[in-house]
């Protein structure tokens, strides 16, 4: 599946520095969801998590074209699109520690970070509840008349939802300037896609809803950004939604915890051969663009990061009682 | 001489005023125009019961036919709030928030909670309940318990229509979710209305009649039929005061209380089925809060505990009438302590 000439064109308009923030992005979500792996085996974390680690070329490619005129609606798995999008790692980890200095206040948690002020319009724990969401700050953004663009995170779990294709539909009738991101990672919880997508692909669906359908290798970084830049690009002119597939494997279980009895061993082989990490410092090194010791400062910086952060959340106190009853509304 | 309009002419003038007042209240629904695509008008229905008629060509881009898709437009509207926008969003009828129920409970309801209080979605919802147009079960009933049961929206049962203009005027200037309430038999109802823009406050119930012996809250349509059974009780010498939540969440129950302890007696009358409605809630609140005023055991007069029927035979006993709340007040009345 993997196309090389997609990474020569992308990687001529790339410049050095916009190459070594895609690494920081893709890192800085590797490190995190790596480090909620260890830090929830400790038992310290409350509630669920379910983790990207292996995905992060989708948020990272998609969101290095987005601004704070654009908004996105992301999933379960949201952590990614969160650092993608801008949102403080440090705030996230507090927030996953259910503590009073998270993004939420401890009141989200990891299925509901969000940052209304960078755009990020939430993590969400109903499978396919943020499509219609997206048409709407699409349609704002339309209104206004700013150029910006709503961007749709969803599953291979949620391309069978309702809101999903409905959402779909009404963005092509109204030509909203939209992107649907079906992030592909084999498995709507323990079920296979294959199984549970009837299409050959979930981007042949576009089709129905008279938009653009594009696959891309999810685990190459500038794949994604080159079919992303072009479906933003699009909608931003008028040229209405398209729809994303991004093709990939998730590294950790459906949620921590998951043994994980339903799959193969199709995890060790792409940390092996297809890591989107692996092959982006591969292939910037190669080339010349980015010295490896500059991959290896931002990787010590990212180290140091994640560090604070889960200090940082260890020690932040949790929500106080009077918490408990505030925020429910503007005003009541 | 004050100026006499029906409840649609008062719903649609509050649109119009605040269109023209705010330049992000946006229009959307199925048909809401009506036509679009169509060889003829692009304005052909104004909303299925022509509530938002004349709008579209008044204020060009800003009222959105929509396809049938509850959930991809009831949550568009709710995404465009969180993004500037201040749209009002019609679900054509309360019985379908089946389709759509998702992005109102699960997203708009929760996200300054989920969001540590960041997050500002000011959309509201109109929707049409309540029987008595032989719509049968699916386009009859009157849901609003639902939504009262979710914290995080607001919902207003617009009884008449000045309430309705100056609800409608308050909810879209709230920057809370608020899920608007439209009985449709009640859309030729007339009343005295002022033509200047106005908002009540969210959360205020009036007494619409003074009273002495029992106080009778009734909710959305229900307050006319109370009022009706009031008259007939007049002439039996019985004197009622009866109360319009007006919004039953928030839910006024300071002026609820302060009547039932003048009354010392309560009928709550609720068009809703009989489990969980706002007859066991304002009763429920009333038990534990008013105990020491009661002088007889609080009655409910709803619909019963099934889908709402087609016959007329059959639809005309399901909605409480005059009677059946007159003969719930005679039985608080003539309430006697037994073995005391």
């Amino acid at each position: 599946m993997t196309d090389t000439m997609p990474q020569q064109r992308a990687t001529a308009a790339l410049e050095r520095s916009a190459l070594v923030q895609a690494y920081r992005t893709m890192r800085t979500i590797r490190a995190f969801e790596d480090r909620v792996h260890d830090e929830f085996a400790t038992g310290d974390i409350p509630g669920f998590v379910h983790l990207y680690a292996g995905e992060e070329a989708s948020a990272t490619g998609v969101c290095m074209h987005l601004d704070d005129r654009d908004a996105i609606a992301s999933t379960h798995r949201g952590h990614g699109h969160c650092i993608a999008k801008g949102v403080d790692p440090r705030t996230m980890m507090a927030e996953i520690f259910g503590r009073a200095t998270g993004t939420c206040k401890g009141k989200g948690g990891s299925m509901h970070i969000a940052d209304l002020s960078k755009g990020m319009l939430g993590a969400n724990g109903i499978v396919g509840g943020g499509p219609p969401l997206i048409c709407g700050t699409a349609l704002a953004a339309k209104q206004a008349g700013d150029g910006g663009v709503g961007v749709a995170f969803f599953g291979d779990g949620a391309s069978n939802q309702g809101t999903t294709l409905e959402a779909m539909n009404l963005a092509s009738v109204w030509n909203l300037p939209a992107l649907f991101v079906a992030e592909n990672n084999g498995y709507a919880e323990a079920t296979a896609a294959g199984w549970s997508v009837a299409a050959d692909n979930i981007a042949d669906r576009a089709a129905g809803f008279g938009m653009p359908g594009v696959i891309v290798d999810g685990f190459d970084f500038f794949a994604v950004h080159e079919a992303a830049g072009e479906a933003i690009a699009r909608a931003r002119e008028g040229g209405g939604p398209t729809l994303l597939e991004v093709k990939f494997t998730r590294y950790y279980g459906h949620f921590e915890g998951d043994g994980q009895a339903y799959r193969a061993d199709e995890v060790a082989e792409a940390k092996r051969s297809t890591d989107c990490l692996l092959r982006f410092r591969e292939h910037v090194t190669a080339t010349g663009r980015v010295p490896e010791s500059e991959l290896d400062d931002v990787d010590a910086a990212v180290t140091a990061l994640i560090d604070e952060s889960v200090t940082q959340a260890r020690q932040a106190p949790k929500p106080a009682a009077d918490q408990l009853t505030t925020d429910v509304y503007v005003s009541y | 001489m004050a100026r006499t309009i029906n409840y649609r002419e008062a719903i649609s003038e509050a649109l119009a005023q605040e269109m023209d007042r705010d330049q992000r209240v946006v229009v959307m629904g199925e048909d809401n125009a009506g036509g679009a695509g169509a060889p003829g008008s692009d304005d052909a229905w104004g909303g299925v019961m022509g509530v938002t008629k004349g709008l579209y060509d008044r204020f060009p881009g800003r009222v959105l036919d929509t396809p049938i898709t509850e959930s991809a437009f009831v949550g568009a509207a709710i995404g465009a709030a969180t993004r500037g926008l201040r749209p009002v969003a019609e679900l054509m009828f309360i019985d379908f928030l089946g389709v759509c129920f998702d992005q109102i409970y699960n997203q708009a309801a929760k996200f300054r909670y989920m969001f540590g209080g960041e997050a500002v979605t000011p959309v509201v919802i109109r929707t049409m309940y309540g029987a008595g147009l032989r719509a049968a079960a699916q386009h009859s009933q009157a849901l609003y318990p639902i939504f009262t049961h979710i914290p995080g929206l607001k919902v207003a049962v617009p009884s008449n229509p000045y309430d309705a203009k100056g609800l409608m005027t308050a909810a879209i200037r709230d920057d809370d979710p608020v899920i608007f309430c439209e009985h449709k038999a009640m859309y030729e109802v007339t009343g005295e209305v002022p033509e200047d823009a106005y908002a009540l406050p969210l959360g205020e119930a009036e007494v619409v009649r003074d009273g002495d012996d029992v106080t009778v809250v009734a909710i959305g349509r229900m307050v006319s039929v109370a009022e009706q059974a009031a008259d007939q009780l007049a002439g039996d010498g019985i004197s009622c005061e009866v109360v319009d939540p007006r919004t039953i969440s928030p839910l006024d129950t300071d002026t609820i209380l302060e009547s039932v302890e003048h009354t010392g007696r309560l009928v709550v009358v609720d068009e809703a089925t009989p489990r969980c409605n706002l007859a066991t809630d304002i009763s429920a609140t009333v038990a534990k809060e008013g105990f020491g005023a009661l002088r007889a055991p609080i009655e409910m007069v709803t619909a019963p505990h099934t889908p709402v029927p087609f016959s007329d035979a059959l639809e005309d006993l399901y909605v409480p009438d005059a009677q059946r709340v007159a003969n719930a007040v005679k039985a608080t009345v003539g309430y006697e302590r037994s073995g005391a």
